[in-house]
């Protein structure tokens, strides 16, 4: 009979050959889908895969979109290597929005250069200070941070609500819930003439190659892929789990603040009250797809930003519901897992003893 | 009347913990056995619409309810073939699978907008249900309440008295062990996962059948992740399961109250007290640290794969 | 002879010119109206209104007009986006239907110059960009006089999304209305933050109706605390379309948002050319805010008395926001005999007399 046998060593050749299968795969049973649905094959793949990055213009949007998913996934995943399951991204992101924003708000008409590192840092440390709570809660008390990072996303969504309908609402804006518009010194600088590709987008290629010099070169980085594989051998490294937990939990509520801080000076140019489809959410997931390495993260990263903007896309030209896309994603992601399997294992006939 | 007012608060309350003390219950049995799923949002949806088509196409009730943890079982096992038998990250394939199962109950439940259904009705108990407060508060409720009722008792009876779930548990607390002891991991982790989605769709169905009887996209609204929460929150103990929703139900329900008595905190600040409340009571039962090692199954998330 | 010469000249010009111009009058290439949705189609309620409207088009104008719509579309990023896309895609015209989309439709407004575009309840214009909006308050106050005559228990549960400008404007509206008929009545209001979460809409319809509401009204968009409503024996008001199929015995009547003549208006406008920017905010007298049947168990006294509120509107003797209007401490803010004028009413945020609890500021 058939079976899956664990290989010795990972195998190189089906790291690159996995993905492709998988994408082989989301082809053949989005035909069947859209057969299903009655919509033309050609013409929707042409929307999802081709349309949205065929002009400058839509690469640069790819860019936009990634950005925010590829820093936090970065940071994400060396939390996850560690064992420490920040699942509040979301709300880190939201906290360092408010951060930066609101030093945005109070330089309001300041001019200079530095005005963009200030909420820079004060978006890293709303961030840094939201993943502090489950980061401090874990180690003091042992509570579990996927609970507690988990139900300070909603705090940090309701705080958002509450800080634009009131205390950070533009006084000029008729008294709808949304801040003032950023002056133009509190404007993330665009680095594609005729697009939205911010300088956010360059600092989130700086993460991917800061995570792999941490994650391979790194004291830290060993550490935390030890204590993360074998907690025990790591204590008995000297690797003190508390302090790879905070590292962790601050790194990736840095990270997802800054990213915040990018939405709002970037693309949005204002607080309001959504100022995330779910990044944070999203950037586990491309974490994980990106088998939690900097570089895969990336590839990831761009893929799922790819398939947000191929739905958008197909909503426009072939009138496919909102859901079509939920379900093609979940498909692709499904074969991109399933596919990484052929890495690990190997399908091995065995014959059973007489 | 004040009297009267408590009662109705609670009853209440009961209804809106429901459909997380079917997701997280389910949940709960699927990480003792040693995996993690986070598609609890996902399949409670598929298991909202299908519960809903069905009791709407055929009028049963029943039928809806076995609709609803069949839509839920189906979706856990795609969960199921790619972590157990392809061996695929539990964490991400749990998160796609939320992202496909919104899709696809948006998709089925397209048709199925502007639909009413007339909501379950209440079954009062005889005789229990004639206790002062005590019986209008339990022994009145609809068949899917008293389903949750049930799945719980029965839940920490399985865990904890038969051998079974002594079996499931050994699977989580360490699966090499369990798998040297001839215990067939993969099959119990099957089993518990398939059970798990079932638990969901029924809560998912309760939604759509009794607490709203509409469709709507996405109605769980974040149920499936406050679920998950509630898990970690009764470090994996179907009581404490119960007392964390009861909690987080009840701090929801009374915020709205606290706004509807004119309470002049703003509404933003009162919809934060249930995610407080619930860090803050899990700090306070949290305190000591080594019961929730004792308690968290070990194996949690890490794949077997059994090498004989 | 010359005189054929000339007349042969001007046929061969004439034909030249027939051959020239045909193509380009049998040029056919539909409009394209493109419409962005911040919710799903399938919420029977703001969202599903809008579409409702965006199919009036396409059935009123025919192959002249082709829609494209984009759904659930979130307000941050990715609205500009979209937005740019429509607009880049050969879209003449696209409505942008949350206040959310407000500055990323300005952005791309000023970027195509000759895409018209249509955006719903926001206060900014420019050359091509409009804003619309409907007077609902208009509706509240219709709404808020049934409720008056009809309470029993003299507390109105009012379930609202986001203590937003224009949620309190509607909750005002229905407590000066109900007030005028019924002084002793008070509205008390729950805020559920969404504007859409049947769950959470109706535990705050249980909450009210616990604590005394007999009438439930909302600023939300499912039908969830009317269904509530019909459970518990009370009765209340629909909102943004029709909900009667889930509550038959307790929606008294509903506000329905009807864009549906107003579309159909601005897409035939810019077709032919007609089309100028504007800032309209219509109320009942333009159909816009349109009412569901009454509910047979009205009784014909408080008919009469809505139909009198409504037309009182329309022909412009009686205004929603028509002094005296005192404030939730007793002053008179607004004397008798004076309105308040648009600007105020845009940007309103204080409660009047007869609404329970605070505003956050």
């Amino acid at each position: 009979m058939i079976r899956l046998e664990r290989r010795a060593d990972p195998s190189r050749l089906m790291g690159w050959l996995a993905p492709v299968f998988a994408l082989l795969a989301t082809l053949v049973a989005g035909v069947f889908l859209f057969a299903l649905l009655e919509v033309p094959v050609g013409e929707a793949f042409h929307a999802f895969f081709i349309d949205p990055v065929s002009t400058r213009y839509g690469l640069a949007e790819l860019g936009v979109k990634a950005a925010p998913l590829v820093m936090i996934g970065v940071a994400l995943s060396i939390g996850f290597r560690a064992q420490v399951w920040n699942i509040g991204a979301e709300g880190q992101l939201i906290a360092g929005a408010i951060g930066g924003g609101a030093v945005a708000l109070a330089l309001y008409e300041v001019e200079g250069w530095f005005v963009l590192p200030a909420m820079a840092v004060g978006g890293v440390l709303a961030g840094m200070a939201w993943a502090a709570v489950p980061a401090l809660l874990r180690t003091r008390y042992g509570a579990n941070e996927i609970l507690t990072s988990l139900m300070l996303t909603y705090v940090a969504g309701l705080l958002l609500g509450y800080l634009v309908s009131g205390p950070l609402r533009d006084p000029d804006g008729f008294n709808f819930p949304e801040s003032r518009l950023f002056h133009d010194a509190a404007l993330l600088p665009r680095v594609l003439d005729g697009t939205r590709l911010h300088a956010g987008a360059l600092v989130a290629l700086g993460i991917v190659v800061a995570g792999w010099v941490l994650l391979s070169r790194t004291l830290l980085g060993f550490a935390l892929r030890v204590n993360g594989a074998a907690p025990r051998a790591g204590a008995q490294a000297g690797f003190s789990q508390n302090r790879l937990i905070w590292f962790a939990l601050l790194c990736g509520g840095g990270v997802a603040g800054l990213a915040g801080l990018f939405e709002v000076a970037g693309p949005i140019g204002q607080l309001s009250p959504n100022i995330s489809p779910g990044y944070g959410f999203t950037a586990i997931i491309v974490a994980f797809l990106g088998r939690l390495h900097p570089v895969g993260v990336l590839l990831a990263g761009l893929v799922m930003a790819l398939s947000y903007l191929g739905g958008e896309s197909a909503q426009i030209s072939l009138n496919l519901p909102l859901a079509v896309t939920g379900v093609f994603q979940g498909m692709l992601l499904f074969f991109l897992l399933a596919a990484d399997v052929t890495i690990g294992f190997r399908l091995v006939r065995k014959r059973s003893r007489p | 009347m004040n009297d009267g007012m408590v009662l109705l608060t609670l009853l209440t309350v009961i209804t809106a913990a429901t459909p997380l003390v079917y997701a997280a219950i389910g949940e709960l049995v699927v990480e003792r056995s040693g995996v993690l799923n986070l598609g609890v949002e996902g399949m409670m949806l598929v298991g909202a619409v299908a519960g809903f088509a069905t009791t709407h196409a055929s009028g049963s009730a029943i039928l809806g309810a076995f609709a609803g943890w069949a839509a839920g079982v189906a979706l856990a096992s795609v969960f199921a073939v790619l972590t157990l038998t392809l061996q695929s990250s539990q964490v991400a394939t749990g998160l796609a699978l939320t992202i496909f199962g919104v899709g696809l109950s948006a998709l089925i439940g397209q048709s199925l907008v502007g639909v009413s259904l007339g909501g379950l009705p209440d079954v009062a108990i005889p005789g229990f249900s004639s206790i002062p407060f005590l019986g209008p508060l339990l022994f009145e409720h609809d068949l899917l309440v008293y389903g949750s009722f049930a799945l719980v008792v029965g839940v920490a009876f399985f865990l904890e008295r038969t051998r079974a779930g002594l079996v499931l548990r050994a699977c989580g607390d360490s699966h090499d062990a369990a798998h040297a002891l001839g215990y067939p991991v993969l099959g119990v982790r099957y089993l518990a996962t398939l059970f798990g989605g079932g638990c969901a769709g029924l809560g998912g169905a309760y939604l759509s059948m009794a607490y709203t009887p509409m469709w709507a996209e996405n109605m769980s609204a974040g149920r499936g992740w406050i679920a998950l929460a509630l898990v970690v929150f009764a470090v994996w103990q179907p009581g404490r399961l119960l007392l964390g929703a009861y909690l987080f139900g009840g701090i929801g329900v009374l915020q709205l109250h606290g706004q509807a008595l004119g309470l002049t905190v703003p509404s933003q600040l009162m919809s934060m007290l249930p995610y407080l409340a619930t860090i803050l009571v899990l700090v306070l039962i949290s305190r000591d640290a080594s019961r929730i090692r004792r308690n968290a199954p070990a194996s949690i998330g890490k794949p077997f794969h059994p090498t004989v | 002879m010359s005189h054929c010469r000339s007349l042969k000249k001007a046929l061969i010009a004439g034909a030249a010119l027939a051959v020239i111009a045909l193509p380009l009058a049998a040029r056919d290439d539909p409009f394209k109206v493109g419409f962005v949705y911040v919710g799903p189609v399938g919420d029977h309620g703001w969202t599903y209104r809008h579409d409702v409207g965006r199919l009036a088009i396409e059935a009123e104008l025919g192959d002249a007009v082709a829609t494209t719509f984009v759904e659930s579309v979130p307000e941050g990023a990715d609205a500009e986006r979209v937005i740019r896309k429509l607009a880049s895609e050969g879209h003449d015209l696209i409505f942008t239907t949350s206040f959310g989309y407000m500055n990323p439709t300005v952005k791309v407004a000023r970027e195509f110059p000759e895409v018209q575009f249509e955006h719903a309840t926001g206060y900014k214009q420019g050359d091509n960009l409009s804003t619309y909006s409907a007077r609902f308050y208009e509706g509240r106050a219709v709404i808020g006089t049934m409720a008056g005559m009809m309470t029993e228990s003299n507390v109105i549960g009012y379930i609202g999304s986001f203590p937003i400008p224009e949620v309190v404007r509607g909750i005002n509206a229905f407590t000066i209305a109900m007030r005028k008929v019924n002084p002793d009545a008070e509205v008390k209001v729950v805020w559920v933050n969404s504007w859409y979460d049947p769950g959470k809409e109706a535990d705050a319809a249980r909450a009210l109706i616990d604590q005394g509401a007999d009438i439930i009204a909302q600023h939300t968009d499912s039908p969830a605390p009317l269904q509530v409503a019909e459970e518990r024996g009370v009765i209340g008001f629909g909102q943004a379309s029709d909900m009667a199929a889930f509550a038959p015995t307790a929606q008294l009547t509903s506000i329905i948002d009807d864009w549906d003549a107003f579309y159909v208006e601005r897409t035939r406008a810019a077709m032919d050319g007609s089309w100028e920017s504007q800032d309209v905010w219509m109320g009942i007298d333009s159909g816009m805010v349109a009412f569901a049947e009454y509910n047979a168990s009205v009784p014909d006294d408080v008919q009469a008395a809505a139909e009198v509120i409504k037309e009182g509107i329309v022909d412009g003797s009686l205004h929603p926001f028509q002094g005296p209007i005192t404030d939730q401490s007793g002053k008179e803010i607004v004397a008798e005999g004076e309105t308040l004028d648009d600007k105020v009413l845009l940007g309103m945020n204080y409660y009047v007399e007869g609404v329970q609890g605070e505003l956050p500021k």
